[in-house]
């Protein structure tokens, strides 16, 4: 059985993009837009990796992994987190907000899968 | 910190290489050199300064077959590789200003791949510039990879063992330590933080940028080493590769752990531990622990004699007093140490000699060997910055002035092969550094000549030699387009004086006709303290330099005399010394008449000596020099200030001044040095 994985981003290219890459290497994807329908989805299911965006309307990436991190399903669950830039500063509060990692976008499929062979095997 | 290293790295790679001229097959001196190269690719991948890491990656590849004895270290060869090192130095300093990087590097990555192929048979086809970089050379390397995670790292979904599964693919694990030194006891375990660290032996042909990779997501929430252990060639080179550590260091200070003596130069010499220009000063652990420890004992004795004080009762006097001295005790302890952070071997500037001389003597046409000794001397820093052009100018002006042309030595039935000596040691609280030929030595009527030219004597003054010699450093001597015309020298020897002296310092010249010409430079040990006899003179105090000082006591009736014309003299062992009175030099209201009632202290001055009258010698004291010129104006006679244990305002004498003054004052300018006028 696949892992299941959590893409969380608020644009619909972006998720089918990762969705399309994940698919092909075996993985099993759930989606949200948002911080909000991200927990939503946590609810009901227990993920091997969540991937998600910074910037997103209702809720932002940020809040959501402070609130995953708060959850006892997916507390210790790998979280990677997607920037557009590679700002030092992001990673700081990224990492602050307890995220795993980072994905810098744009990124090609063999770069999201390596990064994620880092935090998920 | 990687800039430090990299300039470290750079000098001795400079050095050794000179060296290897002499010695082609040195196996130790190229395994040096490789080192160096390799530990700045090393560095510059870590921090990715890509344009850095590719040339000395091809860099390294040349060095590599000279070691592997498939190139032999020719002139040409020696001479690219130098090329390359100043390549090298370009780069990094356009790194570290974040600027382009020179467009000259693509030449000489073409004319080192063209070295590399050539000689080497499996490539004998000519290599593009980017194809064999990567594949040829990767040598397999064994590295000490220490991984110790935060405790926290289970909470951000990060698992160690991936990393370390990761590392293991990168090459073949041949031994991995697990340290349990953090696990607590069972009770106070918490299952959810990391304990462990790892220390894993691994050979791989990657280099430590693609090890730390492998960590990237533990940046900050981890201990990492990444250390060679030693490749075929070196058996233990200890903390090599640039050690980072993304726990806060315990000394937030640049401070360097005594293993990396190991790299030093030569055996015996110390590390070279600072870029001149650079702000900070690299400080062996060891001596910043010493003083804590002192400021530590300090602030035991200060509180002691608060408490004394606080209960005072006139018994407890022997036991302040106790107190007291164990404080000063301490403050001079504490005041040596620190001077001692700031000192350095001299050996700093004199790296970068053989360089120039090797440079110069191509574009003199002379052949000059260059002999280094003393580098070990140890100078305060800011003594050590100023020494730089007066040394730089002073080898210069021999190896344009000094040694002649190979034909003329050979008439003159010396070596072909001219020899430049920089000589460094200590004497008394000064270091000296000589700088000697041994060319054509100076042509004294010559400059006798150049002298009454330029206005600098009256054709009527009777010079001694060394006082001929001597106008070589006065200004306007000579112009650098017309030192060629003549025999002499002096090309703004003036510059390198004035240099000098700013460095609290003097210079002389000593030259014996065709034997060569010999630069004494005279510096103090630091600028900021100085060890003085302090003087009473009406009612100032002033102070002496310790070192300028020869003797002091009370003349008797019969050692005084007046001469006429050089003012008055006292007779010290059948010889006369003039005699100045120093309240009249500085213009102060006289207060001791009878000389038999004062003292005289005689001082000495480039090898000149005058008895100085004062009052009262009042004791010795070191003292901490204040500008004058900062914080007041100029004084003729008057080096600085100082602030004396009483909160007054002490006058440093300056010796040189007030013989000048003390010439200027008699209006002769006669020689007021020992000559042995008869009694």
């Amino acid at each position: 059985m696949g892992k299941l994985v959590l893409i969380v981003d608020d644009s619909t290219f972006m998720r089918q993009l990762v969705r399309s890459t994940l698919q092909q290497a075996g993985y099993e994807v759930i989606e949200g837009k948002n911080g909000r329908e991200g927990l939503e989805q946590l609810d009901t299911n227990r993920v091997n990796l969540i991937i998600s965006d910074v910037n997103m309307p209702v809720m932002d990436g940020m809040t959501f992994v402070k609130q995953v991190r708060e959850t006892v399903t997916n507390g210790f669950t790998p979280i990677l987190m997607l920037t557009t830039e590679s700002s030092e500063e992001k990673k700081q509060e990224g990492r602050a907000a307890g995220a795993t990692g980072w994905i810098e976008k744009p990124f090609d499929p063999n770069q999201l899968l390596q990064t994620i062979a880092k935090v998920v095997r | 910190m990687f800039f430090e290293e990299t300039s470290e790295h750079l000098a001795s790679l400079e050095h050794n290489l000179l060296h290897l001229e002499q010695t082609p097959h040195d196996k130790e001196l190229l395994d040096d050199i490789f080192r160096s190269v390799h530990s700045i690719k090393g560095g510059s991948a870590v921090f990715s300064f890509d344009e850095l890491t590719e040339f000395t990656h091809v860099f390294e590849g040349v060095l590599g077959q000279l070691r592997d004895g498939e190139l032999q270290p020719t002139w040409a060869i020696v001479d690219l590789l130098l090329r390359a090192t100043d390549e090298v130095k370009a780069l990094v300093s356009a790194a570290q200003q974040e600027g382009a990087p020179p467009p000259s590097r693509l030449d000489l990555l073409r004319e080192l791949e063209h070295m590399r192929s050539n000689p080497a048979p499996l490539s004998a086809s000519a290599t593009p510039v980017a194809a064999g970089q990567r594949d040829v050379m990767r040598e397999r390397v064994i590295y000490l990879v220490t991984f110790i995670p935060s405790e926290r790292v289970l909470r951000l979904g990060l698992n160690p063992l991936l990393a370390l599964e990761d590392l293991g693919h990168l090459g073949t694990v041949s031994d991995i330590h697990v340290d349990t030194s953090r696990l607590p006891a069972l009770a106070e375990m918490e299952p959810e933080q990391a304990y462990l660290g790892w220390t894993v032996q691994v050979e791989t042909d990657k280099t430590p940028a693609e090890i730390r990779d492998v960590f990237a997501f533990f940046e900050g929430d981890c201990e990492l080493r990444i250390e060679p252990v030693g490749d075929h060639t070196s058996l233990t080179t200890p903390c090599e590769e640039p050690v980072t550590s993304f726990v806060p260091d315990p000394y937030p200070v640049d401070i360097v752990a005594p293993s990396v003596e190991a790299n030093s130069i030569e055996p015996g010499v110390p590390p070279l531990a600072v870029g001149l220009e650079s702000s900070s000063i690299r400080v062996p652990v060891e001596r910043a622990n010493h003083l804590i420890d002192l400021v530590g004992e300090m602030v035991i004795s200060q509180s002691m004699i608060v408490q004394i004080l606080n209960t005072f009762s006139p018994e407890d006097l022997p036991r302040l007093q106790d107190a007291v001295a164990e404080m000063a005790r301490n403050t001079r302890e504490l005041q040596e140490r620190v001077m001692a952070v700031r000192m350095l071997p001299i050996g700093t500037i004199f790296q970068r000699f053989p360089r120039l001389v090797r440079d110069l003597s191509r574009t003199f046409g002379k052949r000059i060997t260059l002999h280094l000794s003393g580098e070990e001397t140890e100078l305060d820093k800011s003594v050590i910055e100023r020494l730089s052009d007066p040394l730089t100018h002073l080898i210069r002006n021999a190896m344009d002035h000094g040694i002649e042309m190979p034909e003329v030595r050979r008439r003159a039935g010396k070596p072909e092969q001219g020899t430049i000596r920089i000589h460094a040691y200590h004497q008394g609280g000064n270091v000296i550094v000589e700088v000697s030929d041994d060319g054509s030595g100076l042509d004294t009527q010559g400059v006798r000549q150049r002298a009454l030219e330029r206005n600098l004597i009256r054709a009527s003054e009777e010079l001694s030699i060394e006082q001929i010699h001597a106008l070589i450093f006065r200004p306007g001597f000579s112009t650098a387009k017309e030192v060629n015309a003549m025999s002499g020298r002096g090309v703004g020897l003036d510059v390198v004086k004035r240099n000098v002296e700013a460095a609290n310092g003097t210079v002389s010249v000593q030259s014996e006709g065709n034997q060569g010409t010999r630069f004494r430079l005279k510096l103090p040990l630091t600028l900021a303290i100085l060890d003085g006899l302090l003087l009473r003179v009406g009612a100032q105090t002033y102070i002496l330099p310790l070192t300028t000082i020869i003797e002091s006591f009370r003349p008797h009736p019969e050692q005084l005399k007046t001469i006429f014309g050089q003012g008055e003299v006292v007779g010290v062992r059948g010889e006369f010394l003039p005699l100045l009175r120093l309240h009249r030099l500085l213009n102060l209201t006289a207060t001791a008449p009878d000389p038999t009632k004062a003292l005289v202290v005689i001082v000495e001055h480039e090898g000149r000596l005058v008895s100085l009258l004062v009052d009262e010698v009042v004791g010795q004291q070191q003292v901490v020099i204040k500008s004058l010129e900062a914080n007041f104006r100029r004084m003729e006679g008057i080096a600085g200030a100082t602030i004396l244990g009483d909160g007054q305002v002490g006058l440093i004498l300056d010796v040189a001044g007030i013989m000048t003054l003390a010439r200027a004052k008699n209006g002769t300018p006669k020689d007021t040095s020992a000559d042995r006028a008869a009694p």
